[in-house]
């Protein structure tokens, strides 16, 4: 496994005290799709955000294969809501990473239809956010994320407000851009059943101080599909996370 | 959803017109907006009551034998209208100027303020205050000052109305450029957008529904500036607006051309609230929830 990047001894204070985050390290290898799994106020997001340079670290590293300081242009981030221009239409807001790096409409036309096609959104590009269903605008979203070609993908529960159909095939079509681009994707679930589902690697953690207690393998081979959660191996796996979930759980200090 | 209506158009007529609650809106079960909700019937409506309230004035002052100079009927009033028409309008294109003048550099103002509040805690930690005591003090007792202190009156005039057209703009800027998405704001952090940036394509866009709301206030409050401050400097001359017009009527106990004057000044708010509603329409019609029609 190349390394993408490692946190060492990662740690979040707030100003009011609280620990947000506690001796988290971790290493992230390339083109991996690794969750974060735990409950509210573990330091999920706040890890995610940390990495996007959204946060400030109180202690510790983030290092990156290859050195350098600023990889804003190697990441893109997801958000648990769409987190869409309203007043912009849908090509205006996936084009928005793209003109923000100074690259004009008509340079961007190709780039931007192809993620809109990649998300299966291509007849959509002049709609305006409204008038869209949420899970066509979390792919939306997605494909904001995805016109810049990160090397990262950050994803902080981008299906969590969505109904389990809409959520299944979103997870698919996360998966399938995962294997056709071969990014890396750090995910951030609340839902056990989906990172078993998406994930080569789950790593759990626990709240009151967020902090990682057991990283879990999940070795059942890609593509992935709806049949893979009807397999003894998928619920061998659900239960083996959900205990270590609650074993983390009960040692919330 | 309009294929489903259509089709239960065509369809055989409900026994009655049970409602159906929409988005925003109320349809009959046959998918017709009920009657109150046409549009035609929402311009003819405040027209038949208003004509019938203007003949029930003039039946009510020809009945009762009321003089004109207690209170004149709306014939004599339109006929006055008509007969002072050249002098009264240009009276009003001098109280136009001033109201418009006067809000145009209320926008520029209260915008490049805003946005300078918005970049700066510091600035508007310091001049804040400022703004609100403009807002808070009134305009009739500030008025009579600033025409002692400014030889010219038409600059006192476009400055009073300023002052009360300012703050509505300058508040509600701010607050539109403080209310821009935070997700949307780490996503500028994260693609490093610059500070020009970010106002382009994030701040003004999001700032624009709280503006064209304080706009629409704009608009009134400058017309009202203007005609107070008019009252104020009790100006005559060829430079006059319609507050002086009626000022001057009032002297000469004209008092249908009074309401002559009074009728322009109403018809000019009216104008200027339908022009900013209109504007707001077009601004804000595709994407903002208080401008969209929702008729699904």
């Amino acid at each position: 496994m190349t390394t993408l990047l490692e946190l060492r001894n990662i740690h979040k204070r707030y100003d009011s005290g609280t620990v947000a985050l506690q001796d988290m390290s971790l290493v992230v290898g390339e083109h991996q799709f690794v969750s974060l799994l735990g409950p509210s106020g573990c330091g999920k997001s706040t890890a995610l955000k940390m990495i996007a340079g959204l946060s400030s670290i109180t202690a510790g590293s983030i290092t990156w294969s290859g050195g350098g300081t600023d990889h804003a242009h190697d990441m893109s981030f997801v958000f648990q809501e769409p987190t869409l221009m309203p007043w912009a239409t849908v090509f205006d807001n996936v084009w928005l990473p793209l003109r923000l790096a100074g690259r004009s409409r008509d340079q961007a036309r190709a780039v931007v239809d192809a993620a809109l096609r990649t998300v299966g959104l291509g007849q959509f590009a002049q709609a305006y956010p409204r008038e869209l269903s949420g899970g066509m605008m979390m792919r939306v979203s997605i494909a904001r994320a995805m016109v810049t070609q990160p090397r990262l993908l950050l994803m902080d529960e981008p299906f969590a407000a969505l109904d389990e159909m809409t959520r299944f095939k979103l997870n698919n079509d996360t998966l399938s851009l995962w294997h056709s681009a071969r990014f890396t994707v750090l995910f951030v679930t609340h839902s056990v059943y989906e990172a078993v589902y998406l994930s080569q690697r789950i790593v759990i953690m626990a709240a009151r101080p967020g902090r990682v207690v057991t990283v879990i393998d999940v070795e059942e081979p890609y593509p992935r599909s709806d049949g893979f959660r009807a397999t003894v191996r998928y619920n061998e796996l659900c239960v083996q996370v959900s205990k270590a979930l609650y074993a983390a759980g009960e040692q919330d200090e | 959803m309009n294929d489903t209506r259509t089709a239960a158009r065509s369809g055989p007529a409900p026994q009655r017109s049970a409602r159906t609650p929409t988005m925003g809106r109320v349809m009959t079960r046959d998918g017709a907006l009920p009657w109150t909700q046409r549009r035609w019937v929402r311009t003819a409506l405040p027209i038949a009551i208003s004509l019938l309230a203007l003949v029930g004035w003039e039946v009510l002052v020809r009945v009762n034998r009321i003089p004109h100079y207690i209170l004149p009927g709306p014939l004599l009033i339109a006929q006055t209208l008509w007969d002072n028409l050249d002098s009264l309008m240009l009276s009003w294109w001098f109280t136009v100027k001033i109201t418009f003048g006067a809000l145009l550099l209320a926008v520029v103002g209260g915008v490049l303020l805003a946005t300078v509040f918005a970049l700066s805690r510091w600035v508007e930690l310091s001049m804040f205050p400022f703004a609100v005591v403009l807002q808070v003090t009134p305009i009739i007792a500030i008025a009579p000052l600033i025409i002692i202190y400014i030889p010219s009156t038409t600059a006192a005039l476009l400055l009073c109305a300023w002052i009360v057209a300012f703050f509505p703009i300058l508040s509600n800027t701010v607050i539109g450029l403080r209310s821009a998405d935070l997700n949307l704001r780490d996503l500028f952090v994260l693609y490093r957008a610059s500070r020009w940036q970010t106002l382009r394509y994030l701040l003004a866009p999001a700032a624009m529904p709280y503006f064209m709301a304080g706009l629409k206030v704009a608009g009134g409050l400058s017309l009202i500036g203007a005609v107070v401050a008019e009252f104020t400097a009790g100006a005559a001359g060829r430079e006059t607006g319609l507050a002086s017009r009626i000022l001057e009527a009032s002297f000469r106990t004209e008092i249908p051309k009074m309401f002559a004057a009074l009728v322009l000044v109403s018809l000019t708010g009216i104008a200027i609230f339908l022009i900013f509603n209109l504007v707001a329409r077009l601004v804000l019609g595709k994407w903002h929830e208080s401008e969209i029609k929702v008729r699904r």
